[in-house]
């Protein structure tokens, strides 16, 4: 016993002394490993959510079979000074020079604070409104116009429900959350104009029982279709399916959890945006700093139909999204009034989804009961 | 006027539907604090028991075997608790704090192959069965752990007053001299006590995984398990109160949701705060001076 670990210790002292000389003299494998890209993820919460942060994970778990890159990842990092931690260590410890916080509140300002701080580093936020006057040269955001999703996912809705009520659960009235909303309702709208949508605001990323809760009061009114925008949909799905009521689908393919309910759904395909940025970087340019791109670009897709949708639904859905597949679509054309009667967008004006002013939304239109205060 | 029907019917449903977490760590703790301790850990084993009981019900297709199984597991932990808190100089709310970071980082780390699948969940006893309208059959759908739950604050109830063991718990939660002069085993009742307390939060626990909202993620308890403590204070450590202060809780919480739905949509973060502030305002109305805490065990840690 006692030679062995002499000898296991004098081993472990040459193979030390060995690393210093390869060390100093430059013989270390490190140049070897500098060309590969180190790229940090990081998600407000668990990464199999089935819903916001899985569809960033699952793009994640793609690249990581992608030779010369190498995929940091953290999960559940609150959006306070925590968040900032994470990326200073990921820079620091780990080397990461290519970051992407992926919840709405990293932005403004710990992303922003740590792009300041780490100049070489280039930060990419998800769903952040980027500017070139304000932020950074470093920093930038990209997002998908889901909102399209949604709209189709309305005109799914609107050949379901039989009551004309259709219901939308929300987590906060923020710009990308309003857009969902008022795409959804406008989408229905489409097809019957008398349809409403009730929204309800949970207040919070993730509240299990509280979406339940959402769920069942709004079944309770006669609802029978809800979709939703919260970070994990699954309790939302389940509970749909159990109230027997219709379910359209976010962020990804929840019909596992509703077999007999769902309608289709707005699904995001982050790998598209990921891919760009990596193969910039690695070319040696700096990635875009405002990326965009809806369902003809491959950010965003929709799920499989599900039994609850007719056939007359699935043909309306399919024609709609032909046309928006040709560009220039605009679900937000005036005259469009928002809930309390202001005139939002003028007669003779069409948002197209690329129009930035989208992206500053800050009412609901007409049609949806509920409000953002 | 039916906007308002809608509001309580849904606050009567929530009160059935949310309430039951709530009542099982209240009589928990209550039973824990009755003995002279204060265990906070009782949230780490709420979480560990919904973890538990999940994944139980996925492996073995049986929701039942489930519940067993968190009731078991927050056993151990609070077993654990209790044990550690035996040995002298240690501080039981530190202690406790302590296990609930435990409790739930287990139940994360394990838990994470369990956030994907359906498990089966306990079907709910349908006593709306007879009415027509879905809205309050579904109201009236009742899980068999409520009604367990109920069953469980009345025979502890009858438990402390009449029970030669309940009268044992008391006096060592109220007198440790006493309890000496006895010659009562004091640290084993209470860590019987404690073990036996985090078991029901445990089965709390696995009600939100396998009732209401029925699944497994990180995200599942909001601290229903640190509010369960509250509500113990709330209902002066007497079980019966438990189910009335469980009760209000979950009707409160029900308040902000259906307002919105039935187009009251002013102000749903003051609403979402309404369980806190009906906790509050019941507190001090109640609080008479002089004997704020009145029931409160003499042992316990934050009134010595």
């Amino acid at each position: 016993m006692t030679s062995d670990s002499l000898i296991s210790r004098r081993t472990a002292l040459t193979g030390l002394g060995a690393a210093g000389f390869a060390a100093t003299t430059g013989l270390s494998t490190q140049p070897a490993f500098a060309k590969d890209l180190t790229v940090g993820f990081i998600y407000v919460g668990p990464k199999d959510d089935y819903g916001y942060n899985q569809a960033h994970a699952e793009a994640a778990a793609v690249l990581k079979k992608m030779p010369g890159v190498k995929i940091l990842e953290e999960e559940k990092v609150p959006e306070t000074d925590d968040v900032s931690k994470t990326m200073e260590s990921m820079i620091k410890l780990d080397g990461a020079s290519l970051m992407f916080p992926t919840s709405f509140g990293y932005f403004d300002p710990y992303m922003l604070k740590m792009a300041a701080k780490y100049k070489d580093v280039q930060f990419r936020h998800c769903g952040g409104l980027w500017s070139k006057d304000k932020h950074p040269m470093n920093t930038g955001s990209y997002f998908g116009y889901i909102g399209m999703g949604q709209y189709l996912n309305g005109i799914a809705a609107a050949h379901a429900t039989k009551s004309k009520k259709i219901g939308f659960i929300a987590a906060k009235p923020i710009p990308q959350v309003l857009i969902n909303i008022n795409s959804f309702a406008l989408g229905a709208k489409s097809v019957d104009p008398s349809i409403t949508t009730t929204v309800i605001f949970t207040g919070e990323w993730s509240m299990p029982v509280k979406e339940a809760e959402a769920a069942n009061s709004l079944a309770d009114q006669g609802i029978d279709v809800v979709t939703c925008h919260v970070d994990g949909p699954k309790v939302i799905m389940e509970t749909a399916e159990r109230r027997k009521i219709f379910a359209c689908g976010y962020h990804a393919d929840q019909s596992k959890l509703a077999p007999k309910g769902y309608l289709t759904g707005a699904e995001w395909n982050w790998i598209t945006v990921y891919k760009k940025f990596i193969a910039d970087t690695q070319a040696g340019k700096a990635p875009g700093n405002f990326v965009r791109g809806g369902l003809a670009e491959g950010f965003v897709k929709m799920s499989p139909y599900g039994p609850g949708l007719s056939p007359a639904g699935r043909k309306a859905v399919d024609t709609a999204k032909a046309e928006i597949l040709k560009g220039g679509f605009s679900v937000f054309k005036g005259p469009l009034k928002d809930n309390k009667g202001n005139m939002v967008v003028p007669a003779g004006k069409a948002l197209v989804e690329t129009a930035v002013e989208l992206e500053s939304q800050n009412y609901l239109v007409e049609g949806v009961l509920g409000s953002i205060g | 006027m039916d906007s308002l029907a809608t509001v309580i019917v849904a606050m009567l449903a929530g009160s059935l539907r949310v309430s039951t977490p709530f009542l099982f760590v209240s009589l928990g703790e209550c039973l824990t604090e009755k003995s002279g301790r204060i265990n906070l850990g009782n949230e780490g084993a709420l979480v560990l028991g919904a973890m538990v009981a999940y994944a139980t019900s996925y492996e073995t297709g049986s929701p039942w075997c489930g519940v067993l199984a968190a009731a078991f597991a927050g056993l151990l932990l609070g077993g654990l608790h209790g044990a550690i808190c035996s040995m002298t100089r240690i501080n039981d709310v530190a202690m406790g704090i302590a296990f609930m970071l435990a409790g739930t980082g287990i139940a994360f780390f394990f838990g994470k192959p369990y956030v994907q699948p359906s498990a089966p969940l306990l079907p709910g006893i349908p006593f709306g069965f007879w009415l027509e309208s879905p809205r309050f059959a579904n109201a009236l759908m009742v899980s068999p752990l409520f009604i367990l739950g109920v069953a469980a604050a009345f025979a502890l109830h009858w438990f402390f007053r009449t029970t030669r063991m309940g009268l044992r718990i008391r006096i060592v939660g109220d007198s440790q001299d006493a309890a000496l002069a006895l010659g009562l085993p004091i640290n084993r009742t209470r860590l019987l006590a404690t073990g036996c307390g985090s078991a029901l939060a445990g089965i709390g626990g696995a009600f939100l995984s396998l009732c209401y909202p029925g699944s497994w993620n990180e995200g599942l308890s909001s601290g229903q398990g640190l509010m369960a403590v509250a509500l113990v204070v709330f209902a002066r450590w007497n079980p019966i109160n438990c189910v009335y202060a469980s009760l209000l809780f979950g009707a409160a919480g029900a308040l902000g949701p259906s307002l919105q739905t039935v187009g009251f949509t002013w102000g749903y973060y003051l609403f979402y705060a309404a369980p806190y502030v009906v906790t509050l305002v019941v507190l001090i109305i109640t609080a008479k001076g002089g004997q704020s805490l009145r029931g409160m065990p003499g042992q316990l840690s934050i009134g010595r």
